[in-house]
């Protein structure tokens, strides 16, 4: 399986639910794709939800980065949830756990949005 | 579609196409051998995604998807390391030009983050350049038993 993505609203926040692998080819533009379609069309609060991925290549970091840089230039938020332990190994070796926001707990995550 | 050369030998080479689908190839190849070395689970993730990496660099910036040029791989089991040789037919590249990922210069740059991770994640790693033209990648990494 490559990847899935599926969008749901929960109050303002848009939860983008992600599922298997983000690498190069289908998976990172398959998201940077949504991401791109989310914030064209004003979404300014978007939620991450990367508990279902399975594994992610230095391309689909860098299309974490891209997003986030993308929805922040356009004045918005977007955080993660849910890392898996791989995921968060990552991101702490590439310094970027601080960049981001990140939560385990979905209503904790969608109330940090301002 | 690539080529054996090595069976159950301790080296086992390929000649692969320059296509993101040689990448999982690849990937499949070393991990099969991998597993079988006895790497813990941990490692084989570790040495999957150094696969990965240097993989898609040989196919996308050394040979730049060229139908005319092959990805070389060779896959060295030792009593205690597995050694991972990938060579590309691009122009080369220079380890020591690399910007640092890490250099808040760099932090929210897009790209920039495979060798540094594959540095991260195996024992050793050799860039050399090739003649006429390419770039070969040797990684190690070491079979600690318990």
């Amino acid at each position: 399986m490559s990847v899935k993505l599926s969008t749901r609203q929960v109050g303002d926040v848009s939860v983008v639910d992600v599922a298997g692998r983000i690498t190069l080819g289908e998976g990172s533009s398959a998201l940077r794709d949504t991401l791109r379609d989310m914030v064209s069309k004003g979404q300014k609060k978007i939620l991450l939800n990367l508990g279902e991925v399975s594994y992610i290549d230095s391309s689909g970091i860098g299309e974490l980065v891209s997003g986030f840089t993308t929805v922040t230039n356009q004045g918005g938020q977007l955080k993660l949830l849910g890392l898996t332990k791989r995921v968060k190994d990552l991101l702490q070796i590439t310094k970027l756990y601080t960049v981001f926001d990140v939560h385990d707990n979905e209503a904790s995550a969608v109330r940090a949005f301002t | 579609m690539g080529k054996n050369t090595g069976g159950e030998a301790g080296t086992v080479e390929q000649f692969l196409d320059s296509t993101l689908e040689s990448v999982d190839s690849a990937e499949s190849l070393v991990l099969d051998m991998a597993q079988k070395a006895g790497f813990p689970e941990e490692d084989l993730h570790k040495i999957g995604m150094s696969v990965r990496e240097t993989m898609v660099n040989a196919v996308v910036h050394g040979n730049q998807y060229s139908a005319h040029k092959k990805v070389h791989v060779s896959v060295s089991k030792g009593p205690d390391r597995l050694t991972v040789s990938i060579a590309d037919q691009g122009k080369g590249f220079d380890l020591n030009g690399l910007a640092d990922p890490l250099s808040e210069a760099n932090l929210l740059r897009n790209s920039g983050r495979g060798i540094f991770l594959i540095r991260a994640f195996m024992d050793e790693l050799h860039v050399r350049r090739l003649s006429p033209s390419g770039t070969e990648v040797t990684m190690t990494k070491y079979l600690v038993r318990k």
